[in-house]
């Protein structure tokens, strides 16, 4: 059998696979964090809660509605991304012009806030989502067991981290964005309606974090916490990455996912902390971050 | 013209009278609370005030929002619960022991995390004090899950013993006093002025000759040992130490009473923590969850009144006539 530093190869590729999976939800997370700091200067502490919302209204959609994943995978994003328009409408547009403190602070609010109340209707254990009938199994690869729907989750947040980057940098809305990023007051001038823009930009980056969980429903265990636990991470991912690129995000994600997993070989004990580890080995060499160009 | 310097003068002295008959008032009410109320609860409010109190020293007056002082609170209980239960300390050596422990890790934490500011420094923060928390459900010494239990009070000095309640409150006031004290006396001394100054230009400050970084530094390690003294206090008022004085939830608390209160103020952060552990208490006892209220609190106190209770007294016109300044 093929070993690498001593451990067969079998371990390595189900830990590469187990990284590349937690990246995928990483990316996408960190993604929709970088759009929403991009325009609105705001750090969505709620991020993770709408993560977890996400997962949630799928678990409702089939237990109440019998609406199966596929639709799910469509509607559940939409509520969340509505949810979050009407959020930014009311409340966060209101924060802008101050400390962008006070959106981290408003945001952490609202997170505890969701999270209580699912925690208060549904307790804190995990429930169940099953795998969709069309990509339940696995196949043999030769040298490692893949489930499939592992693959689609791969497969498919990859294809969502392409499509909203060519969003913000091929089309004329995602070039009003970029646009409004670094001038929001000459952009209005031109007849752009930028608060439409804010309100539409916080609604994607909620859809993108509702997507998330219901990709990670089937594999993850549907409970209020999934959010705070992945949130804490995914700043760091941010932080490393640097806030200044979409596409920074995006690969530091997946990078840090894969980390995780190969130090879950080596070195058990510490796969929960690595990401932390190389934020500060990152912080003190580079404080920009990996992509960043403030300092 | 002369009329309005006279005016603003005698309501300047006005306030600080008030102020004097004010902090005579709170502390006959403090040295009668425990014949009052139960003395563990009005305790509990004395740590969490002084570790708020010790949040706000950085936020306050340096405007850096910490999100991982849970690290520099719940380390020093671990810190002194250890050292009282393993090594037999007596208790004023335990809590220094924690205090010291609280500073070494502030200094670690605290040369990472000031490279950065605003939002990344909290971003930061929050990153590396979830790395100490993961390393204290790992590591031995700790005891995991249960955290390290029936730790004993012992002798103060080797003297008084704190197994009597009323010493242990009065020993728990007296470190109270001493903590509050000594936020004080630094907030008003000149290394106070240069933070204040960093707080609202930096670029100036450092153009002015001052060393911005260390004068961060020295602040956020001042922050975490105070954050640290009311942590090994609370470890020996409840005798044990466990992960949720560690957790991000307990970092997210001691943020929600100083911006209550009032972030910047001397007394908002006493204010606050009062009004927190009260509310924390009353909703112990039925199963509606403290994290939906919380969470409330924190959305009204952002979007309705950011200068917190006592800074929005201040502001008050009610406030203004008996000569309060909103800031500070």
């Amino acid at each position: 059998m093929t070993t690498i530093f001593g451990y067969p190869l079998v371990v390595w590729m189900g830990q590469l696979l187990l990284g590349l999976i937690n990246g995928s939800f990483y990316a996408m997370l960190s993604l929709g964090l970088a759009v929403i700091f991009g325009l609105l200067r705001v750090i969505n502490f709620a991020h993770g809660a709408l993560y977890m919302l996400g997962a949630f209204v799928a678990l409702l959609m089939a237990t109440h509605l019998g609406i199966n994943y596929w639709f799910a995978l469509v509607l559940a994003p939409l509520v969340v991304a509505a949810g979050g328009a009407v959020v930014e409408r009311t409340m966060l547009s209101r924060l802008y012009k101050l400390d962008p403190l006070y959106g981290l602070l408003f945001t952490f609010g609202l997170a505890l806030l969701i999270e209580g109340t699912f925690r208060y209707f549904f307790g804190a254990s995990g429930q169940p989502y099953a795998v969709p009938g069309a990509l339940a199994g696995g196949m043999n690869l030769g040298f490692m067991f893949l489930p499939i729907y592992r693959g689609w989750v791969i497969v498919a947040s990859l294809v969502v981290c392409l499509a909203v980057w060519l969003l913000i940098e091929k089309t004329k809305l995602g070039s009003y964005l970029r646009a409004s990023t670094e001038d929001p007051v000459l952009v209005q001038s031109f007849g752009v309606n930028v608060p439409l823009l804010l309100t539409l930009t916080y609604a994607l980056g909620a859809g993108l974090a509702g997507l998330a969980g219901v990709l990670a429903a089937p594999i993850y265990q549907v409970s209020p916490l999934m959010g705070t636990n992945i949130i804490i991470i995914v700043f760091a991912v941010v932080v490393v990455g640097g806030m200044g690129s979409i596409l920074g995000a995006i690969v530091t994600g997946y990078l840090l996912g894969i980390a995780e997993g190969l130090t879950k070989v080596i070195y058990p004990e510490a796969s929960n902390i690595v990401i932390f580890v190389i934020m500060a080995i990152v912080l003190i060499l580079r404080p920009a971050g990996l992509f960043g160009k403030d300092a | 013209m002369t009329d309005a310097t006279h005016t603003t003068s005698s309501t300047f002295t006005g306030a600080r009278h008030l102020r004097t008959v004010m902090l005579i008032a709170i502390l006959i009410f403090l040295i009668a609370a425990p014949f009052l109320f139960y003395p563990i609860f009005v305790m509990k409010i004395l740590c969490f005030a002084l570790f708020a109190a010790a949040f706000n020293l950085l936020l306050g007056y340096t405007g850096f929002l910490s999100f991982g002082h849970a690290a520099f609170f719940g380390g020093a209980a671990y810190f002194t619960a250890h050292a009282m239960k393993e090594w037999g300390t007596t208790p004023e050596v335990g809590i220094l022991i924690g205090v010291a422990g609280a500073a070494a890790l502030g200094l670690v934490i605290g040369l990472i995390a000031i490279r950065r500011q605003g939002i990344y420094f909290a971003m930061i923060t929050l990153a590396l004090s979830q790395m100490f928390f993961f390393y204290c459900v790992q590591s031995a010494w700790t005891h995991g899950e249960d955290g390290i239990q029936s730790v004993p009070r012992g002798h103060l000095f080797g003297l008084i013993d704190l197994n009597v309640t009323t010493n242990m409150y009065f020993f728990v006031l007296a470190v109270f006093l001493i903590g509050i004290g000594i936020i004080w006396r630094f907030v008003n001394s000149p290394f106070g002025m240069i933070l204040k100054s960093i707080r609202e230009n930096e670029q100036r400050t450092v153009s002015l000759g001052y060393a911005v970084d260390r004068y961060k530094l020295g602040a956020f390690v001042m922050s975490a040992a105070l954050a640290g003294l009311a942590g090994g206090l609370k470890a020996i008022v409840f005798e044990f130490a466990t992960l949720t004085d560690v957790a991000w939830q307990m970092s997210g608390e001691v943020i929600l009473m100083t911006l209550l209160g009032g972030i910047g103020t001397m007394i908002g952060p006493v204010v606050g923590a009062s009004l927190v552990v009260t509310l924390q208490n009353e909703l112990a006892t039925s199963d509606f969850p403290v994290t939906i209220v919380t969470g409330l609190v924190f959305m009204a106190c952002v979007l309705l009144f950011r200068r917190g209770l006592v800074g929005e007294f201040y502001a008050s016109r009610l406030g203004r006539r008996l000569g309060f300044r909103p800031e500070q």
